[in-house]
Protein backbone atom coordinates (compact mmCIF):
# COMPACT_ATOMS: atom_id res chain seq x y z
CA UNK A 1 0.00 0.00 0.00
CA UNK A 2 3.00 2.33 0.74
CA UNK A 3 4.92 1.41 -1.75
CA UNK A 4 1.26 2.54 -4.10
CA UNK A 5 1.35 5.96 -2.41
CA UNK A 6 5.27 6.44 -2.53
CA UNK A 7 4.66 6.27 -6.49
CA UNK A 8 0.88 7.80 -6.23
CA UNK A 9 0.45 10.09 -9.66
CA UNK A 10 -0.39 13.35 -8.38
CA UNK A 11 -3.67 13.59 -10.95
CA UNK A 12 -5.27 11.71 -8.02
CA UNK A 13 -4.77 14.70 -5.54
CA UNK A 14 -6.33 16.30 -8.26
CA UNK A 15 -9.54 14.96 -8.85
CA UNK A 16 -9.99 14.31 -4.87
CA UNK A 17 -9.75 18.42 -4.49
CA UNK A 18 -11.97 18.28 -7.55
CA UNK A 19 -14.12 15.94 -5.28
CA UNK A 20 -13.73 17.79 -2.69
CA UNK A 21 -14.85 21.21 -3.24
CA UNK A 22 -17.49 19.72 -6.21
CA UNK A 23 -19.91 17.92 -3.54
CA UNK A 24 -20.31 20.61 -0.97
CA UNK A 25 -20.61 22.93 -3.92
CA UNK A 26 -23.29 20.91 -5.43
CA UNK A 27 -25.42 19.98 -2.28
CA UNK A 28 -25.21 23.39 -1.14
CA UNK A 29 -24.39 22.71 2.46
CA UNK A 30 -23.41 25.69 4.82
CA UNK A 31 -22.21 25.71 8.14
CA UNK A 32 -22.78 28.59 10.82
CA UNK A 33 -20.30 31.40 11.41
CA UNK A 34 -19.28 33.12 14.00
CA UNK A 35 -18.21 36.90 12.93
CA UNK A 36 -14.59 37.55 14.57
CA UNK A 37 -13.58 40.75 16.58
CA UNK A 38 -11.80 42.08 12.97
CA UNK A 39 -15.26 41.09 11.33
CA UNK A 40 -17.71 42.89 14.11
CA UNK A 41 -15.21 46.33 13.85
CA UNK A 42 -16.07 46.21 9.77
CA UNK A 43 -19.74 45.64 10.18
CA UNK A 44 -20.08 48.17 13.00
CA UNK A 45 -17.55 50.66 10.79
CA UNK A 46 -20.66 51.13 8.02
CA UNK A 47 -23.29 50.46 10.47
CA UNK A 48 -22.52 52.92 12.57
CA UNK A 49 -22.53 55.50 10.57
CA UNK A 50 -25.92 57.42 10.10
CA UNK A 51 -28.25 56.40 7.02
CA UNK A 52 -26.89 58.08 3.73
CA UNK A 53 -23.16 58.93 4.92
CA UNK A 54 -20.61 59.27 1.94
CA UNK A 55 -18.72 56.05 1.33
CA UNK A 56 -16.04 55.74 -0.89
CA UNK A 57 -15.33 52.08 -1.86
CA UNK A 58 -12.21 51.53 -3.74
CA UNK A 59 -12.33 48.12 -5.39
CA UNK A 60 -8.89 46.96 -6.33
CA UNK A 61 -9.51 44.06 -8.03
CA UNK A 62 -9.90 41.85 -11.01
CA UNK A 63 -12.13 38.94 -12.14
CA UNK A 64 -9.24 36.40 -11.42
CA UNK A 65 -9.39 37.66 -7.67
CA UNK A 66 -13.69 37.02 -8.09
CA UNK A 67 -13.94 33.65 -6.76
CA UNK A 68 -12.45 35.32 -3.61
CA UNK A 69 -13.41 38.98 -3.45
CA UNK A 70 -16.61 39.01 -5.05
CA UNK A 71 -18.74 37.85 -1.58
CA UNK A 72 -17.40 40.71 0.03
CA UNK A 73 -17.35 43.47 -2.24
CA UNK A 74 -21.22 42.36 -2.82
CA UNK A 75 -21.76 42.23 0.83
CA UNK A 76 -20.40 45.73 1.49
CA UNK A 77 -22.42 47.12 -1.18
CA UNK A 78 -25.89 45.61 0.41
CA UNK A 79 -24.69 46.80 4.10
CA UNK A 80 -24.52 50.18 2.49
CA UNK A 81 -27.54 49.81 0.91
CA UNK A 82 -29.28 48.96 3.56
CA UNK A 83 -28.18 52.01 5.52
CA UNK A 84 -28.85 54.26 2.72
CA UNK A 85 -25.19 55.26 2.30
CA UNK A 86 -24.13 57.33 -0.86
CA UNK A 87 -21.48 55.36 -2.65
CA UNK A 88 -18.65 56.48 -4.48
CA UNK A 89 -16.87 53.78 -6.63
CA UNK A 90 -13.66 53.82 -7.61
CA UNK A 91 -10.82 51.09 -8.54
CA UNK A 92 -6.96 51.03 -9.36
CA UNK A 93 -7.48 48.09 -11.51
CA UNK A 94 -8.39 48.58 -14.68
CA UNK A 95 -10.14 45.15 -14.98
CA UNK A 96 -11.45 46.53 -11.79
CA UNK A 97 -14.10 48.61 -13.92
CA UNK A 98 -16.52 45.39 -14.12
CA UNK A 99 -15.95 44.37 -11.25
CA UNK A 100 -17.47 48.06 -10.08
CA UNK A 101 -20.65 47.26 -12.39
CA UNK A 102 -21.02 44.19 -10.53
CA UNK A 103 -21.77 45.88 -7.25
CA UNK A 104 -23.91 48.61 -9.19
CA UNK A 105 -26.25 46.33 -10.55
CA UNK A 106 -26.59 44.76 -6.82
CA UNK A 107 -27.97 48.32 -6.18
CA UNK A 108 -30.09 48.70 -9.45
CA UNK A 109 -31.50 45.23 -9.01
CA UNK A 110 -32.04 44.58 -5.38
CA UNK A 111 -32.61 48.19 -4.08
CA UNK A 112 -34.15 50.07 -7.00
CA UNK A 113 -35.69 52.31 -4.49
CA UNK A 114 -33.16 53.71 -2.86
CA UNK A 115 -30.82 54.10 -5.98
CA UNK A 116 -32.58 52.84 -9.11
CA UNK A 117 -32.17 56.09 -11.33
CA UNK A 118 -30.14 58.09 -8.85
CA UNK A 119 -26.62 57.75 -10.38
CA UNK A 120 -24.98 61.10 -9.41
CA UNK A 121 -27.13 61.91 -6.36
CA UNK A 122 -26.67 58.19 -4.78
CA UNK A 123 -24.05 56.35 -6.20
CA UNK A 124 -21.21 57.66 -8.68
CA UNK A 125 -18.59 55.61 -10.67
CA UNK A 126 -15.07 57.49 -10.58
CA UNK A 127 -13.77 54.20 -13.11
CA UNK A 128 -10.15 53.94 -13.34
CA UNK A 129 -7.10 55.65 -12.81
CA UNK A 130 -3.54 54.80 -13.75
CA UNK A 131 -0.91 55.62 -11.45
CA UNK A 132 -1.62 53.16 -8.83
CA UNK A 133 -0.82 54.84 -4.96
CA UNK A 134 0.22 57.98 -7.17
CA UNK A 135 -4.00 58.15 -7.73
CA UNK A 136 -4.30 57.63 -3.76
CA UNK A 137 -1.86 60.65 -2.98
CA UNK A 138 -3.76 62.61 -5.37
CA UNK A 139 -7.73 61.92 -3.90
CA UNK A 140 -6.65 62.01 -0.77
CA UNK A 141 -5.88 65.92 -1.11
CA UNK A 142 -7.23 66.72 -4.17
CA UNK A 143 -9.74 64.35 -5.72
CA UNK A 144 -10.04 66.36 -8.88
CA UNK A 145 -6.41 67.28 -9.83
CA UNK A 146 -6.98 63.06 -10.06
CA UNK A 147 -10.49 62.37 -11.42
CA UNK A 148 -11.46 65.55 -13.53
CA UNK A 149 -14.82 63.36 -15.22
CA UNK A 150 -16.24 60.17 -13.77
CA UNK A 151 -16.45 56.86 -15.85
CA UNK A 152 -19.06 58.08 -18.69
CA UNK A 153 -17.06 61.44 -18.74
CA UNK A 154 -19.52 63.64 -17.23
CA UNK A 155 -17.59 66.61 -15.33
CA UNK A 156 -17.40 65.80 -11.46
CA UNK A 157 -18.41 69.37 -11.22
CA UNK A 158 -21.61 68.94 -13.33
CA UNK A 159 -22.27 65.31 -10.13
CA UNK A 160 -24.18 66.67 -7.30
CA UNK A 161 -22.14 64.20 -5.12
CA UNK A 162 -18.91 65.09 -6.42
CA UNK A 163 -19.71 68.95 -6.96
CA UNK A 164 -18.83 70.03 -3.62
CA UNK A 165 -16.56 67.11 -2.83
CA UNK A 166 -12.83 68.61 -2.39
CA UNK A 167 -11.32 65.25 -1.35
CA UNK A 168 -11.52 61.87 0.67
CA UNK A 169 -10.59 62.54 4.04
CA UNK A 170 -14.76 64.08 3.64
CA UNK A 171 -15.99 61.14 3.06
CA UNK A 172 -17.33 59.19 6.31
CA UNK A 173 -15.89 55.81 5.56
CA UNK A 174 -13.08 54.24 3.00
CA UNK A 175 -13.92 50.79 1.84
CA UNK A 176 -11.28 49.05 -0.32
CA UNK A 177 -11.72 45.32 -1.74
CA UNK A 178 -8.19 44.15 -2.73
CA UNK A 179 -6.57 41.58 -4.14
CA UNK A 180 -2.69 42.79 -4.64
CA UNK A 181 -0.68 45.89 -5.81
CA UNK A 182 -1.74 48.31 -5.65
CA UNK A 183 -4.84 47.86 -2.79
CA UNK A 184 -5.17 47.35 0.92
CA UNK A 185 -1.55 48.03 1.88
CA UNK A 186 -1.25 51.34 -0.27
CA UNK A 187 -4.40 52.40 0.92
CA UNK A 188 -3.12 52.07 4.49
CA UNK A 189 0.27 53.74 3.61
CA UNK A 190 -1.36 56.69 1.63
CA UNK A 191 -4.77 57.38 2.89
CA UNK A 192 -5.86 55.95 5.93
CA UNK A 193 -2.66 56.80 8.15
CA UNK A 194 -0.91 59.38 7.40
CA UNK A 195 -4.42 61.58 7.36
CA UNK A 196 -6.70 59.17 9.75
CA UNK A 197 -9.61 58.26 7.09
CA UNK A 198 -11.51 55.53 8.92
CA UNK A 199 -10.60 52.77 6.65
CA UNK A 200 -11.61 48.87 6.38
CA UNK A 201 -10.40 46.46 4.09
CA UNK A 202 -11.37 43.40 2.68
CA UNK A 203 -8.24 41.25 1.00
CA UNK A 204 -7.39 38.02 -0.41
CA UNK A 205 -6.04 35.02 2.14
CA UNK A 206 -2.06 35.82 0.63
CA UNK A 207 -2.63 39.33 1.88
CA UNK A 208 -4.29 38.96 5.23
CA UNK A 209 -0.79 38.52 7.26
CA UNK A 210 0.59 41.41 5.96
CA UNK A 211 -2.44 43.32 6.90
CA UNK A 212 -2.93 42.34 10.52
CA UNK A 213 -0.51 44.43 12.23
CA UNK A 214 -2.51 47.72 11.01
CA UNK A 215 -5.28 46.62 13.02
CA UNK A 216 -6.30 48.71 15.36
CA UNK A 217 -4.16 51.54 14.71
CA UNK A 218 -4.18 52.04 11.48
CA UNK A 219 -6.74 50.34 10.05
CA UNK A 220 -10.14 49.72 11.74
CA UNK A 221 -11.04 46.51 10.71
CA UNK A 222 -10.36 43.74 7.64
CA UNK A 223 -12.07 40.70 6.15
CA UNK A 224 -9.88 38.01 5.06
CA UNK A 225 -10.18 35.86 2.80
CA UNK A 226 -13.51 33.62 1.95
CA UNK A 227 -13.95 32.83 5.87
CA UNK A 228 -13.89 36.59 6.74
CA UNK A 229 -16.32 37.65 3.38
CA UNK A 230 -19.01 34.86 5.27
CA UNK A 231 -18.66 36.11 8.52
CA UNK A 232 -19.11 39.59 7.36
CA UNK A 233 -22.29 37.84 5.33
CA UNK A 234 -23.43 36.64 8.77
CA UNK A 235 -23.28 39.60 10.70
CA UNK A 236 -25.24 41.32 8.06
CA UNK A 237 -27.72 38.84 8.00
CA UNK A 238 -27.84 38.56 11.87
CA UNK A 239 -29.06 42.30 11.67
CA UNK A 240 -31.02 42.02 9.09
CA UNK A 241 -33.22 38.83 8.73
CA UNK A 242 -34.83 40.01 5.34
CA UNK A 243 -31.39 39.45 3.44
CA UNK A 244 -31.57 35.50 4.88
CA UNK A 245 -33.87 35.21 1.96
CA UNK A 246 -31.66 36.24 -0.35
CA UNK A 247 -29.49 33.49 -2.20
CA UNK A 248 -26.90 35.81 -3.54
CA UNK A 249 -26.02 37.15 0.02
CA UNK A 250 -24.83 33.95 1.22
CA UNK A 251 -22.46 33.53 -1.67
CA UNK A 252 -19.36 33.65 0.67
CA UNK A 253 -20.98 31.27 3.47
CA UNK A 254 -21.58 28.55 0.70
CA UNK A 255 -18.29 28.69 -0.09
CA UNK A 256 -17.16 27.72 3.40
CA UNK A 257 -18.88 23.99 2.98
CA UNK A 258 -16.37 23.56 0.26
CA UNK A 259 -13.68 25.21 2.08
CA UNK A 260 -14.04 22.78 5.12
CA UNK A 261 -13.83 19.90 3.35
CA UNK A 262 -10.82 20.41 1.12
CA UNK A 263 -9.00 21.91 4.25
CA UNK A 264 -9.72 18.40 6.16
CA UNK A 265 -8.41 16.57 3.48
CA UNK A 266 -5.36 18.73 2.72
CA UNK A 267 -4.66 18.02 6.26
CA UNK A 268 -5.20 13.97 6.15
CA UNK A 269 -2.50 14.57 2.91
CA UNK A 270 -0.03 16.45 4.83
CA UNK A 271 -0.16 13.76 7.26
CA UNK A 272 -0.34 10.53 4.67
CA UNK A 273 2.75 12.40 3.23
CA UNK A 274 4.84 12.84 6.84
CA UNK A 275 4.15 9.09 7.13
CA UNK A 276 5.53 8.06 4.24
CA UNK A 277 8.26 10.12 4.81
CA UNK A 278 8.82 8.55 8.07
CA UNK A 279 8.54 5.09 6.51
CA UNK A 280 10.91 5.94 3.71
CA UNK A 281 13.33 7.16 6.20
CA UNK A 282 12.71 3.89 8.12
CA UNK A 283 13.81 1.66 5.29
CA UNK A 284 16.59 3.91 4.43
CA UNK A 285 15.65 5.54 1.25
CA UNK A 286 14.91 8.77 2.15
CA UNK B 1 0.60 4.07 -23.44
CA UNK B 2 0.80 4.16 -19.81
CA UNK B 3 -2.05 2.75 -17.59
CA UNK B 4 -2.74 5.97 -15.67
CA UNK B 5 -2.80 7.54 -19.02
CA UNK B 6 -5.30 5.60 -20.26
CA UNK B 7 -7.54 6.05 -17.05
CA UNK B 8 -7.02 9.67 -17.38
CA UNK B 9 -8.35 10.33 -20.89
CA UNK B 10 -10.92 7.87 -20.51
CA UNK B 11 -12.36 10.21 -17.60
CA UNK B 12 -11.99 13.29 -19.82
CA UNK B 13 -13.90 11.79 -22.33
CA UNK B 14 -16.37 10.64 -20.40
CA UNK B 15 -16.60 13.91 -18.11
CA UNK B 16 -16.85 15.54 -21.60
CA UNK B 17 -19.58 13.52 -22.94
CA UNK B 18 -21.51 13.90 -19.48
CA UNK B 19 -21.33 17.85 -19.77
CA UNK B 20 -22.18 18.15 -23.33
CA UNK B 21 -25.57 15.61 -22.57
CA UNK B 22 -26.36 17.47 -19.56
CA UNK B 23 -26.45 20.88 -21.91
CA UNK B 24 -28.52 18.85 -24.89
CA UNK B 25 -30.95 17.23 -22.68
CA UNK B 26 -31.71 19.86 -19.97
CA UNK B 27 -31.54 22.76 -22.39
CA UNK B 28 -29.13 24.84 -20.02
CA UNK B 29 -26.40 26.97 -20.85
CA UNK B 30 -28.88 29.75 -21.82
CA UNK B 31 -28.64 33.10 -20.86
CA UNK B 32 -31.91 35.36 -20.57
CA UNK B 33 -32.51 39.21 -20.36
CA UNK B 34 -35.29 41.41 -19.72
CA UNK B 35 -35.61 44.58 -21.93
CA UNK B 36 -35.34 47.73 -19.50
CA UNK B 37 -36.54 51.03 -21.69
CA UNK B 38 -34.64 53.70 -20.54
CA UNK B 39 -35.79 57.66 -20.99
CA UNK B 40 -33.82 60.69 -20.73
CA UNK B 41 -34.35 64.60 -21.56
CA UNK B 42 -31.13 66.64 -22.26
CA UNK B 43 -30.54 69.93 -20.17
CA UNK B 44 -29.03 71.96 -22.43
CA UNK B 45 -29.55 75.55 -21.92
CA UNK B 46 -29.30 76.76 -25.30
CA UNK B 47 -31.37 73.90 -27.07
CA UNK B 48 -35.28 73.07 -26.63
CA UNK B 49 -35.71 69.60 -24.41
CA UNK B 50 -35.62 66.82 -26.10
CA UNK B 51 -36.29 63.68 -25.11
CA UNK B 52 -34.28 60.51 -26.11
CA UNK B 53 -35.47 56.64 -25.46
CA UNK B 54 -33.13 53.47 -25.83
CA UNK B 55 -32.62 50.10 -24.21
CA UNK B 56 -30.91 48.27 -21.84
CA UNK B 57 -31.04 44.33 -20.94
CA UNK B 58 -31.28 42.83 -17.43
CA UNK B 59 -29.81 39.33 -17.26
CA UNK B 60 -32.81 37.44 -15.55
CA UNK B 61 -32.72 33.33 -14.03
CA UNK B 62 -33.66 31.33 -16.31
CA UNK B 63 -37.03 30.49 -14.76
CA UNK B 64 -38.40 33.44 -16.10
CA UNK B 65 -38.26 31.80 -19.58
CA UNK B 66 -41.15 32.32 -21.25
CA UNK B 67 -42.69 35.18 -19.15
CA UNK B 68 -43.49 38.52 -21.29
CA UNK B 69 -40.64 41.07 -21.90
CA UNK B 70 -37.81 38.37 -21.46
CA UNK B 71 -35.92 36.77 -24.60
CA UNK B 72 -32.70 34.96 -25.10
CA UNK B 73 -30.03 36.76 -25.22
CA UNK B 74 -27.41 35.67 -28.17
CA UNK B 75 -24.41 37.43 -26.95
CA UNK B 76 -24.35 36.51 -23.28
CA UNK B 77 -25.12 32.96 -23.97
CA UNK B 78 -22.11 32.71 -26.55
CA UNK B 79 -20.10 34.64 -23.57
CA UNK B 80 -21.15 31.67 -20.99
CA UNK B 81 -19.87 29.06 -23.50
CA UNK B 82 -16.62 30.73 -24.54
CA UNK B 83 -16.26 31.39 -20.62
CA UNK B 84 -17.30 27.50 -19.80
CA UNK B 85 -14.88 26.12 -22.57
CA UNK B 86 -11.64 28.90 -21.45
CA UNK B 87 -12.31 27.43 -17.69
CA UNK B 88 -12.15 24.19 -18.98
CA UNK B 89 -9.32 24.81 -21.21
CA UNK B 90 -7.71 26.25 -17.99
CA UNK B 91 -8.07 23.41 -15.76
CA UNK B 92 -6.84 20.34 -18.53
CA UNK B 93 -3.38 22.11 -17.63
CA UNK B 94 -3.76 19.77 -14.26
CA UNK B 95 -3.73 16.28 -16.43
CA UNK B 96 -0.57 17.83 -18.40
CA UNK B 97 0.06 20.31 -20.90
CA UNK B 98 -1.52 21.07 -23.73
CA UNK B 99 -2.08 22.61 -26.93
CA UNK B 100 -5.62 23.93 -25.71
CA UNK B 101 -4.12 25.71 -22.19
CA UNK B 102 -1.60 27.31 -24.58
CA UNK B 103 -4.20 28.21 -26.89
CA UNK B 104 -6.60 29.56 -23.97
CA UNK B 105 -3.48 31.10 -21.87
CA UNK B 106 -1.94 33.16 -24.95
CA UNK B 107 -5.85 34.18 -25.41
CA UNK B 108 -5.84 35.41 -21.51
CA UNK B 109 -2.88 37.36 -21.59
CA UNK B 110 -3.37 39.20 -25.05
CA UNK B 111 -6.96 40.30 -23.53
CA UNK B 112 -5.74 41.53 -20.64
CA UNK B 113 -3.05 43.75 -22.08
CA UNK B 114 -5.32 44.93 -25.05
CA UNK B 115 -8.13 45.89 -22.32
CA UNK B 116 -5.94 47.69 -19.45
CA UNK B 117 -4.36 49.26 -22.78
CA UNK B 118 -7.60 50.36 -24.59
CA UNK B 119 -9.16 51.52 -20.84
CA UNK B 120 -5.88 53.59 -20.10
CA UNK B 121 -6.29 55.17 -23.55
CA UNK B 122 -9.43 56.20 -22.30
CA UNK B 123 -9.42 57.26 -19.09
CA UNK B 124 -5.74 58.35 -18.99
CA UNK B 125 -5.08 60.12 -22.63
CA UNK B 126 -8.06 61.23 -22.83
CA UNK B 127 -9.39 62.47 -20.55
CA UNK B 128 -6.41 63.57 -18.31
CA UNK B 129 -4.17 64.41 -21.06
CA UNK B 130 -6.43 65.34 -24.16
CA UNK B 131 -9.21 67.20 -22.30
CA UNK B 132 -6.70 68.97 -20.04
CA UNK B 133 -4.65 70.60 -22.94
CA UNK B 134 -6.93 71.13 -25.90
CA UNK B 135 -10.15 71.26 -23.79
CA UNK B 136 -11.99 73.05 -27.06
CA UNK B 137 -11.84 69.91 -29.09
CA UNK B 138 -12.31 67.92 -25.70
CA UNK B 139 -15.88 69.62 -25.96
CA UNK B 140 -16.56 69.13 -29.30
CA UNK B 141 -15.27 65.17 -29.50
CA UNK B 142 -15.71 63.71 -26.57
CA UNK B 143 -17.07 65.85 -23.79
CA UNK B 144 -20.11 67.46 -24.52
CA UNK B 145 -20.92 68.67 -21.05
CA UNK B 146 -17.42 70.16 -20.09
CA UNK B 147 -17.74 74.10 -19.72
CA UNK B 148 -16.77 76.33 -21.97
CA UNK B 149 -14.79 78.66 -20.13
CA UNK B 150 -12.07 75.97 -19.29
CA UNK B 151 -8.62 77.33 -20.10
CA UNK B 152 -6.12 74.69 -21.15
CA UNK B 153 -3.85 73.41 -18.21
CA UNK B 154 -0.12 73.90 -20.06
CA UNK B 155 1.24 72.29 -16.72
CA UNK B 156 0.15 68.60 -18.32
CA UNK B 157 2.77 69.85 -21.39
CA UNK B 158 5.18 67.86 -18.80
CA UNK B 159 3.60 64.42 -18.45
CA UNK B 160 3.28 65.11 -22.21
CA UNK B 161 7.23 65.97 -23.06
CA UNK B 162 8.02 63.07 -20.36
CA UNK B 163 5.78 60.19 -22.16
CA UNK B 164 7.65 61.31 -25.64
CA UNK B 165 11.04 61.29 -24.09
CA UNK B 166 9.93 57.60 -22.59
CA UNK B 167 8.65 56.15 -26.26
CA UNK B 168 12.18 57.92 -27.54
CA UNK B 169 13.34 54.26 -26.78
CA UNK B 170 12.19 52.65 -29.53
CA UNK B 171 13.57 55.04 -31.78
CA UNK B 172 16.99 53.68 -33.86
CA UNK B 173 18.73 56.65 -32.73
CA UNK B 174 19.40 58.30 -29.46
CA UNK B 175 17.37 56.14 -27.15
CA UNK B 176 19.04 56.98 -24.12
CA UNK B 177 17.15 60.02 -23.97
CA UNK B 178 14.76 57.95 -22.28
CA UNK B 179 16.56 57.17 -19.39
CA UNK B 180 15.98 61.54 -18.51
CA UNK B 181 12.12 60.40 -17.88
CA UNK B 182 12.94 56.91 -16.13
CA UNK B 183 15.13 58.68 -14.03
CA UNK B 184 12.33 61.29 -13.01
CA UNK B 185 9.77 58.31 -12.08
CA UNK B 186 12.21 56.30 -10.35
CA UNK B 187 13.32 59.47 -8.04
CA UNK B 188 9.74 60.48 -7.81
CA UNK B 189 8.34 57.11 -6.65
CA UNK B 190 11.33 56.33 -4.18
CA UNK B 191 10.48 59.27 -2.21
CA UNK B 192 7.17 59.28 -2.13
CA UNK B 193 7.68 55.32 -1.10
CA UNK B 194 10.42 56.34 1.42
CA UNK B 195 8.42 58.66 3.45
CA UNK B 196 4.97 56.69 3.52
CA UNK B 197 6.80 53.43 4.86
CA UNK B 198 8.73 55.70 7.38
CA UNK B 199 5.88 57.05 8.58
CA UNK B 200 3.44 54.07 8.63
CA UNK B 201 5.06 51.15 8.60
CA UNK B 202 8.10 52.43 10.88
CA UNK B 203 6.91 55.06 13.58
CA UNK B 204 3.79 53.90 13.24
CA UNK B 205 4.41 50.51 13.61
CA UNK B 206 6.50 51.37 16.77
CA UNK B 207 3.69 53.13 18.31
CA UNK B 208 1.81 50.05 17.70
CA UNK B 209 4.15 47.94 19.57
CA UNK B 210 4.58 50.14 22.64
CA UNK B 211 1.91 49.03 24.79
CA UNK B 212 1.37 47.44 28.58
CA UNK B 213 2.54 43.81 29.13
CA UNK B 214 -0.25 43.53 32.04
CA UNK B 215 -4.11 45.11 31.07
CA UNK B 216 -6.02 46.13 33.84
CA UNK B 217 -9.83 47.14 33.47
CA UNK B 218 -11.21 50.43 34.20
CA UNK B 219 -12.61 48.66 37.89
CA UNK B 220 -8.90 47.20 38.55
CA UNK B 221 -9.42 43.75 37.45
CA UNK B 222 -7.10 41.80 35.21
CA UNK B 223 -7.94 41.77 31.88
CA UNK B 224 -5.56 38.76 31.08
CA UNK B 225 -6.90 37.67 27.32
CA UNK B 226 -5.48 41.05 26.20
CA UNK B 227 -2.14 40.74 28.95
CA UNK B 228 -1.29 37.14 26.55
CA UNK B 229 -2.13 38.77 23.60
CA UNK B 230 0.17 41.97 24.00
CA UNK B 231 3.08 39.81 26.18
CA UNK B 232 2.78 37.72 22.69
CA UNK B 233 3.18 40.68 20.95
CA UNK B 234 6.13 41.98 22.17
CA UNK B 235 8.07 39.25 23.11
CA UNK B 236 7.53 37.87 19.35
CA UNK B 237 8.68 41.32 17.87
CA UNK B 238 11.66 41.58 20.28
CA UNK B 239 12.84 37.59 19.50
CA UNK B 240 11.74 37.94 15.92
CA UNK B 241 14.68 40.79 16.00
CA UNK B 242 16.65 39.26 17.65
CA UNK B 243 17.05 36.37 15.22
CA UNK B 244 17.99 39.28 12.27
CA UNK B 245 20.71 40.84 14.67
CA UNK B 246 23.84 39.48 13.19
CA UNK B 247 26.37 42.20 14.39
CA UNK B 248 26.82 39.58 17.73
CA UNK B 249 27.24 35.87 18.02
CA UNK B 250 24.17 33.92 18.51
CA UNK B 251 25.16 32.07 21.48
CA UNK B 252 23.68 31.92 25.46
CA UNK B 253 20.67 33.55 26.14
CA UNK B 254 21.14 35.24 22.76
CA UNK B 255 20.92 31.60 20.88
CA UNK B 256 17.81 30.70 22.37
CA UNK B 257 15.96 34.42 22.62
CA UNK B 258 16.83 33.87 18.57
CA UNK B 259 15.32 30.29 18.31
CA UNK B 260 12.24 32.13 19.88
CA UNK B 261 12.34 34.40 17.13
CA UNK B 262 12.56 31.48 14.32
CA UNK B 263 9.32 29.91 15.88
CA UNK B 264 7.53 32.51 15.82
CA UNK B 265 8.78 33.60 12.01
CA UNK B 266 7.39 29.49 11.66
CA UNK B 267 4.32 30.31 13.00
CA UNK B 268 3.81 33.30 10.28
CA UNK B 269 4.88 31.21 7.59
CA UNK B 270 2.28 28.91 8.54
CA UNK B 271 -0.17 31.09 8.73
CA UNK B 272 0.48 32.62 5.60
CA UNK B 273 0.66 28.85 3.80
CA UNK B 274 -2.69 28.47 5.25
CA UNK B 275 -4.48 31.65 4.15
CA UNK B 276 -2.64 31.38 0.91
CA UNK B 277 -4.39 27.54 0.21
CA UNK B 278 -8.03 29.32 1.49
CA UNK B 279 -7.19 31.50 -1.12
CA UNK B 280 -7.02 29.34 -3.92
CA UNK B 281 -9.44 26.91 -3.06
CA UNK B 282 -11.91 30.34 -2.84
CA UNK B 283 -10.67 30.44 -6.57
CA UNK B 284 -11.12 27.00 -7.42
CA UNK B 285 -15.02 27.13 -5.56
CA UNK B 286 -15.70 30.01 -7.38
CA UNK B 287 -15.00 29.07 -10.90
CA UNK B 288 -16.70 25.49 -10.34
CA UNK B 289 -19.98 27.54 -8.72
CA UNK B 290 -19.80 29.26 -12.33
CA UNK B 291 -20.01 26.15 -14.00
CA UNK B 292 -22.12 24.54 -11.97
CA UNK B 293 -24.70 27.27 -11.47
CA UNK B 294 -24.30 29.44 -14.34
CA UNK B 295 -23.66 27.33 -16.86
CA UNK B 296 -25.07 23.54 -16.17
CA UNK B 297 -27.46 25.02 -13.92
CA UNK B 298 -27.40 22.13 -11.51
Amino acid sequence: MLKILQNLDRRWIFLLMFVAVAVPLIMGTTFPETPSGEVIAVFDAVDNLPDGSNIVMALDYDPASAGELQPMASAFTRHCALKKHNIYFMTLWPQGIPMIQSSIDILNEEYPKTYKGKYGTKYVNLGFRAGNEGVIKLVVEDLKKSYSADIHGTNLDNIPLTKNLKNIQQVDLLCNVSAGYPGSQEWVLYGSSPFDIPTVVGCTGVQAPIMLPYIPDQLTGMLAAIKGAAEYEQAIINHYPQLAENPKAKEGLIRMGPQLVAHVLLIGLIALGNVIYFWERKQGTA
Amino acid sequence: MKQSTIIWTLLMVLGGLGLVSVQVFRGKGEVYVRTVPVEAKSSSKTSPEQTYHWSTYQQVPAIEKGNPGISLSFSRTLGLWVAAFCTLAIFSFLYGDNPLYKFTESVFVGVSAAYAMVVAFWTEIVTNLYAKLLPGLARISFFPDMESSTQPNWLYLIPLVLSVLLLWRLAPKGNWIARWPLAFFIGATAGIRLISYLETDFIGQLQSTIMPFIVFSADGSLLWIKSLRNTIVIVGVLSCMVYFFFSIEHEGIVKYISRLGIWFLMVTFGASFAYTVMGRIALLSGRLDFLFNNWLGI
